[in-house]
């Protein structure tokens, strides 16, 4: 086992009854790496994750955190962990400095040691003029806040996040993604579930894509992008409603899609296409608005490979 | 190295309990399952019949030992489940015999402070205590077994409706009081009655009440 990766999965298994959630599944992830489980609703990123963080046990299959079994010595992985479960909540019958102060207590940080860490947590998340209060008075985005303050009170070496912006204002989404790419600035791992492209996009190194249990690919989201060149696509507005069906129909267009006033067609050759464009606006006596030409984004080659796994 | 392991663990059961604490001890069905419901059944068996207060506070005392010991364990997981903190205290560092003692602690505090006011209540209407030792050790015994039962009672149905667990709970306490001793004496009991109060832990704390309080009596009639 080499010490270089925080993460080493190896042909991991779940089943629920009949149903295979997690199927055999493999990848590494290294140390100080931002590493993106991107997939669909039910593609098993949860059950992955609550597998990894000592939750629920593998039918089959082995995986070590940091080089500890998480079998064997689950204690100690879960002791070097920091966990933002998407299907867990803080005690809302508690102050989120209790919530702070009991999670610091199960993690074994010194009484002073945690008492600092959570005042400086708290400052930093916006949370401290609030810390006497009740969670249960918090709204979603301040408890997903004091969650990740709870996740972070021990100092962890690697952070496990399940959706962590999921349901979030543009606000609360933006801070919470400065935290993780602040806290993997000083070297250490963040494994971040999503289903959401551009936010994998924007903060991973590298992205497993799941979809049935199984892994579609793994890679960087840029090389992503690049393996996919069949899906480059024209993004064209005209003066008047067109019908999209006409627009199919042109020479090299693929596939034509509306998107708000705009039609997004995609092509093998945007060059050629351009040409046959132009000639149909003229024969149709109608004006080009706007035209771009676009590269395949990480939602295309989700989706394509979603599809074709 | 695993003295150190174990020490750790069962100082992080002090943080659950702890939190238990703050969270259960006001819980509605707590107060109205461990306190309201044993005092009023207490109360409707024994106003109008003229009992020496000998034996109405060993009653009392079992009753309430009982009831509040296995108040707070069958409420704290299917809350737990149902608040979804559950999974959070599963993922931290702590083995799952943590999070139980943690709950049978929490449990069995409550049951030993509210099992000191039916002594002070005794105390007060002038019933003497023979062995106040043996009384106090008979306490701490019965109320961590009744947490240690209260922890089995919230094993089984698997759910996270606390109101479910509790009245489950009740069908198995309800009858236990009435065949351990304490309103029908086990001696008056039928064959198959004095089976079932040998396997109820409750039976064992009325025994033991003979001690500290019955002592008292054959005292007092022995010196008449």
């Amino acid at each position: 086992m080499t010490t270089e990766n925080a993460v080493e999965v190896s042909n991991l298994t779940k089943h629920f009854g009949e149903v295979v959630a997690v199927d055999h599944i493999s990848f590494q992830v290294k140390k100080g790496e931002l590493f993106g489980f991107l997939g669909p609703n039910a593609a098993g990123k949860t059950t992955t994750i609550r597998m990894l963080t000592g939750v629920i046990k593998p039918d089959e299959g082995t995986a070590s955190i940091l080089s500890y079994d998480i079998l064997r010595e689950g204690l100690k992985t879960k002791q070097l962990m920091g966990i933002v479960p998407e299907m867990a909540n803080a005690y809302v019958d508690l102050s989120a400095w209790n919530n702070l102060m009991l999670i610091g207590e199960l993690y074994g940080v010194p009484k002073r040691q945690r008492q600092e860490r959570a005042s400086k947590l708290l400052k930093e998340f916006g949370l401290y003029e609030r810390r006497k209060n009740l969670v249960k008075g918090f709204s979603r985005g301040m408890k997903q806040k004091l969650l990740l303050c709870m996740a972070l009170i021990n100092e962890p070496q690697i952070l496990f996040l399940d959706e962590p912006t999921s349901g979030l204002d543009v606000e609360s989404q933006r801070l919470i993604k400065d935290m993780i790419r602040e806290f993997n600035k000083n070297g250490k791992t963040v494994f971040l579930t999503t289903h959401n492209m551009e936010e994998a996009n924007q903060l991973c190194d590298r992205i497993a894509i799941i979809n049935h249990g199984k892994i579609a690919t793994i890679d960087s989201p840029e090389r992503l992008r690049l393996r996919s060149s069949g899906l480059q696509s024209i993004e064209v507005s005209f003066d008047r409603a067109v019908s999209v069906d006409e627009l199919s129909k042109v020479h090299g267009v693929k596939e034509a899609k509306k998107t708000g006033d705009k039609i997004r067609l995609y092509v093998d050759e945007p060059g050629v296409v351009l040409d046959k464009l132009v000639d149909f606006a003229r024969s149709k006596r109608v004006k080009i608005i706007s035209i771009n030409t676009l590269g395949p984004t990480l939602e295309d080659v989700f989706l394509k490979l979603v599809k074709e796994s | 190295m695993e003295t150190n392991l174990y020490w750790g663990q069962f100082k992080r059961s002090f943080a659950i309990v702890k939190k238990n604490v703050r969270i259960y001890y006001s819980k509605g069905p707590v107060i109205i399952f461990g306190l309201l419901v044993p005092f009023f059944l207490f109360l409707s068996f024994y106003i109008g019949r003229n009992m020496p207060a000998e034996a109405l506070v060993p009653g009392l005392l079992g009753m309430t030992a009982f009831f509040t010991a296995t108040s707070v364990g069958p409420a704290i997981v299917p809350w737990e489940a149902r608040a979804r903190t559950l999974e959070r205290l599963i993922s931290s560092p702590i083995s799952i015999w943590t999070i139980f003692l943690g709950d049978v602690l929490s449990s069995f505090f409550f049951g030993a402070l509210v099992s000191v006011f039916p002594v002070i209540f005794g105390l007060f209407i002038g019933v003497r205590i023979a062995d106040p030792l043996i009384l106090g050790l008979g306490i701490v015994l019965a109320t961590f077994c009744f947490a240690c039962f209260s922890i089995l009672l919230s094993a089984y149905p698997p759910t996270d409706s606390p109101a479910s667990v509790m009245m489950l709970s009740s069908m198995i306490k309800f009858p236990l009081v009435f065949i351990s001793g304490i309103f029908i004496p086990i001696e008056e009991l039928p064959a198959w009655g004095k089976t079932i109060s040998s396997i109820s832990p409750l039976t064992y704390f009325t025994d033991w009440q003979d001690i500290p309080y019955k002592a008292i009596v054959i005292i007092q009639l022995s010196l008449t």
